[in-house]
């Protein structure tokens, strides 16, 4: 018997397909956001909201991922962007060998923003490149304030963080602390922007879309 | 969850090196960092369940954790990052910062020439 050392990442098929994504849109300067969240936080609302209200100043593909149907996809695309639904069938976060097979289908030249909305997970998604600059994380106060607690490996690793539902905050139905919550993030993520939105009523949304406006125009600053 | 791609993938590349040294894997070592989310029990039931039929058959996986290592910001200790205490053990300070975590990472298989 004999030890043979290898020293290789695991995931590294993966990662050698998101390294050739990552390529292809930094030699086209475009701006890609890998969005993870809960099912149910609301992060079609924010991205469909995003597009109809910057529509003739960003456009925006995306690239949905989720285990069944195209509710997403169709969602987005009423909303006036391009959209390539991939369904998963029962993989719980998308791949980046998925990712390059969709980016090929989607008239990169012409759009200001990528955005990648992952499979409804918070644990998972964070562990698999896809080729994005940075990952947005979506937590809605109808989820309780201990998500960042709970699940600390996907809020370390976003660049943002959207806490949506804001609307709800201050009514008899919602108990959501979000003092607690911002420092839950800032004991594993120093560095990440925090917004407080409500895609429903449009509060707090113009800070997130100065951040779009400013990272599409310079994607290595993220 | 994603134990089963974690596990697919690293017999994917035992199956690999194990082909190339014309050896049977008998038991391969890997490491994790704390925000690859891994659980230990859900990786060896995957190891168990996708290596069945393969070389990988019986393998025995071990698998280390390695902590983040964190940085206080206050008296510049460096230390082994707790999730739940979340502060420096020196000064208590609650200001940090971490360090980037390993990922998951084959280190070594164990062969026995066929």
């Amino acid at each position: 018997m004999y030890k043979f050392k290898v020293e290789e990442r695991i995931l590294s098929t993966n990662e050698e397909y998101a390294a050739s994504n990552r390529e292809l849109l930094a030699g086209k300067n475009k701006l890609c956001l890998n969005v993870i969240s809960s099912p149910g936080s609301g992060k079609t609302t924010i991205l469909a909201r995003t597009i109809a209200d910057l529509k003739g100043r960003m456009k925006v593909g995306v690239i949905e991922g989720d285990i069944q149907t195209d509710i997403d996809a169709q969602r987005i695309k009423a909303a006036g962007a391009k959209a390539i639904q991939i369904n998963t069938d029962g993989a719980c976060h998308l791949s980046a060998a998925q990712i390059s097979k969709a980016l090929k289908k989607l008239p990169i030249d012409k759009l200001d923003l990528l955005v990648i909305e992952n499979v409804g997970n918070l644990i998972c998604p964070s562990v698999f490149e896809l080729g994005e600059n940075c990952k947005i994380v979506v937590l809605s106060v109808a989820e309780g304030d201990d998500k960042c607690a709970k699940y600390p490996s996907t809020f370390a690793r976003a660049a943002a963080i959207l806490i949506n539902k804001i609307d709800l905050l201050g009514t008899k139905h919602i108990d959501f602390n979000i003092k607690r919550v911002r420092k839950d993030i800032r004991k594993v993520n120093e560095d990440a922007q925090i917004f407080e939105v409500s895609a429903k009523t449009g509060q707090g949304m113009a800070e997130w879309y100065d951040w779009l406006a400013k990272s599409v125009g310079d994607p290595t600053s993220v | 969850m994603h134990e089963t791609m974690v596990a697919q993938s690293l017999i994917e590349k035992i199956e690999a090196e194990a082909a190339k040294q014309k050896a049977k894997p008998v038991s391969a070592k890997m490491s994790c960092g704390v925000f690859d989310a891994l659980n230990d029990e859900a990786m060896q039931l995957a190891m168990e369940a996708i290596g069945k039929g393969t070389v990988c058959e019986g393998m025995k996986l071990e698998i280390e954790h390695k902590p983040i290592k964190a940085e206080c910001k206050k008296c510049q200790n460096i230390f082994d990052y707790d999730l739940v205490k979340a502060s420096c053990p020196a000064c208590g300070g609650d200001r940090l910062t971490l360090q980037p975590d390993v990922g998951l990472i084959l280190e070594e298989i164990e062969f026995e020439k066929e």
